[in-house]
């Protein structure tokens, strides 16, 4: 976990005490709407359609116990007793009143939680692998760096007023969890010949209207020179990035428009100028913000403790444990994942009494730590082996121990148009479908890894460009039609999935994916060969043939 | 933030009311003919012609302190007068998610 110092705790007290004049003001007419939506936007406020949605940031997916009770506490006592979690590591409340808002924010301020920069043209919340910290293999944990770029960033007027959003993601695993490749700045830790550590750096990745997969605009910057090769490009996108058309003003445009040469000589030039000013980063910034996070007093256990070893005799318990257990770098511990994909269940919501329960669980099995990763899913990154079977039971009892992350049923999809006021088509009541359609483990476990991704609207919230199967509401003459495209992944191999054929009716797009997943498992060569394999190998007519042919 | 006054051409294809989110708690709100907001559809007010929308969005605007975001929304008046959503984002607007929430309310 990192502790926040003093000069956190003020800036986040100090935010709400201003907000909450904001909102006084507002509410008695002094502000107008066109004055106060700035303003709240820069604390995480918006208008959906039944009422406004509060989004709260969850740096670098890192959460305590205190923390989470705190969000618990926040939807029960001033929403309808759940939250969302996003695909940005943030969480949103739907049904937030606006004069109790401020309340809300110091409650959550008492935990050094905070909504800032979670809207609005600036930069957002720095994303990191839910993983960071105890994958096997990472270079090092990326949330020193993510928490380095969080404290530049956070409230700094040259990024305040940017010409669109601006996400960075961060990873340090050769797999990509992190989804760096669609976002405006992506960062991998790697190491140099000389064993430094600094960053491959991919700019111009996005999804929304035009997607575009991130190119790597430099393979090495040094660690000490990431914040100054960082603003370069920022400087160069605030310059010439597109304030006249909003579908245009994403980096990702500029990129396309210049082209990663041109992009990236302007950014070379800009960087020369400052590469060697207080941007420069001194290594005891670095060991400062290393020391604040802390890590638990791991023991020395066995790789396959009695306790594991007898649970496996359990096909429900193994079933689980192949599916959300993951290695961890300390022998005898591991790194579990909790679904929050129930079957039949909208994705990425969870209820403030299994937000308090599961900060129970974190308190007695993982060091009192949460993370929370950009699939809609929790984990949990501390557990013994022994402690496996015990955590079990009693996830189980929340009914948060469904057996299929990274199945065809851990849908990735946005809160469409159930909320958001963007949306033209509703995503939940399909991911819904689909979950009871797959619903059986067996099947969905030969079917294999799978990822399906759905948004209501071409703002890809759903991240549907990326998933193995992607799902894209639209409207039609008063109607939701549903586009499908196979092909896309949001990993380290990132693709933009490829449309099969003409948009679909709400009614018909489980039959639809049904088709297209009933045509894999006829047309793979084994059945080791997953979905992507399939696609890339035959690429989507066939697909196409079997959907399309008696429609 | 465009007015929505300056936005586009107001033309209704049939009748509609204005519709808003309440400021201080954000709730779903229609304009009525008494010059307020009303959080039941069967009080709003019913424009049919262009002038019509233009003048109630026009009054609603002016009101920044009562409702947030007003746009006229089509509904559909039956024989019996009785008003529904004319489209399905504001059904749901007027009656909630279309799926079970996940705690109680």
């Amino acid at each position: 976990m990192y502790a926040y110092d003093e000069i956190d705790r003020t800036l986040v007290n100090e935010r709400v005490s201003e907000f909450r004049d904001q909102v006084k003001r507002r509410l008695s007419g002094e502000l107008t709407e066109d004055e106060f939506k700035l303003l709240r936007l820069q604390n995480g406020v918006y208008l959906q359609l039944h009422a406004y949605m509060f989004r709260v940031a969850i740096p670098y997916g890192t959460l305590a116990t205190s923390q989470l009770r705190a969000l618990a506490h926040v939807a029960r006592k001033y929403d309808r007793g759940y939250g969302h979690f996003t695909t940005r590591q943030n969480i949103q409340f739907n049904w937030i009143k606006l004069a109790e808002l401020p309340d809300a924010l110091a409650d959550l301020a008492k935990v050094g939680i905070h909504a800032m920069q979670t809207s609005g043209n600036n930069m957002r919340n720095v994303t990191s692998d839910q993983w960071a910290g105890v994958a096997p293999g990472e270079i090092e944990d990326p949330r020193i760096w993510s928490e380095l770029i969080r404290q530049h960033t956070t409230l700094h007027p040259e990024f305040s007023f940017l010409p669109r959003k601006f996400k960075i993601a961060i990873t340090a695993s050769d797999h990509d969890r992190a989804a760096i490749k669609i976002h405006d700045i992506g960062l991998r830790l790697v190491r140099n010949e000389k064993n430094e550590t600094g960053f491959e750096v991919l700019v111009g990745g996005g999804l929304g209207r035009t997607p575009f997969i991130a190119k790597t605009i430099k393979h090495f910057v040094h660690g000490r020179d990431i914040l100054s090769y960082i603003e370069a490009i920022l400087r160069v996108y605030n310059q010439y990035g597109r304030r006249d058309n909003i579908y245009k003003a994403r980096i990702k445009i500029l990129v396309h428009e210049l082209g990663i040469e041109k992009f990236s000589r302007e950014v070379e030039e800009e960087w020369q100028h400052i590469r060697n000013s207080s941007l420069q980063i001194d290594d005891e910034v670095i060991e400062d913000i290393r020391s604040r996070f802390t890590y638990p007093a791991y023991e020395k256990l066995p790789h396959m403790p009695d306790e594991l070893r007898q649970a496996a005799a359990d096909p429900e318990f193994e079933a689980w444990r192949k599916s959300s257990v993951a290695p961890h770098k300390v022998q005898g511990y591991s790194i579990v994942t909790i679904s929050l994909k129930p079957i039949g269940k909208p994705p990425g919501d969870a209820t403030a009494e299994q937000m308090d329960a599961l900060a129970d669980l974190a308190d007695k099995y993982s060091f009192g730590e949460i993370r929370v990763g950009h699939e809609q899913n929790l984990a949990l990154p501390h557990v013994a082996k022994r402690d496996l079977p015990a955590l079990w039971k009693a996830l189980d009892k929340l009914g948060l121990a469904t057996p299929n992350v990274n199945l065809i049923t851990d849908i990735i999809a946005c809160p469409g148009l159930d909320y958001c006021s963007l949306a033209n088509a509703r995503s939940i009541p399909i991911a819904q479908e689909l979950s009871r359609r797959f619903a059986n483990h067996e099947l969905a476990n030969l079917i294999g890894r799978l990822h399906i991704n759905i948004s209501g609207c071409i703002n890809a919230c759903g991240h549907h460009h990326v998933g193995h199967i992607g799902i894209l509401g639209v409207e039609k003459n008063g109607e939701e039609v549903y586009q499908i495209t196979i092909g896309g992944r949001a990993d380290e191999n990132a693709a933009l999935g490829t449309l099969i054929g003409p948009g679909v009716k709400f009614d018909e797009v489980a039959d639809v994916i049904e088709d297209v997943v009933e045509a894999y498992l006829a047309l793979r060569e084994r059945p080791d060969e997953l979905f992507m394999d399939t696609v890339k190998r035959l690429g989507v007519e066939p697909f196409k043939e079997r959907v399309y042919a008696t429609r | 933030m465009t007015s929505p006054l300056e936005q586009k051409k107001i033309k209704i294809a049939g009748p509609s009311v204005v519709t808003a989110n309440r400021t201080w708690d954000g709730i779903v709100v229609y304009r009525t003919a008494a010059k307020s907001w009303s959080a039941d559809l069967s009080e709003a007010a019913i424009v049919r012609n262009s002038d019509e929308a233009k003048a109630l969005l026009a009054e609603s605007v002016a009101d920044d302190v009562g409702a947030v975001g007003p746009y006229i929304a089509p509904v559909q008046v039956g024989d019996d007068g009785k008003v529904e959503p004319g489209n399905l984002r504001e059904h749901i607007r007027r009656t909630g998610v279309t799926i079970g929430q996940p705690a109680q309310v």
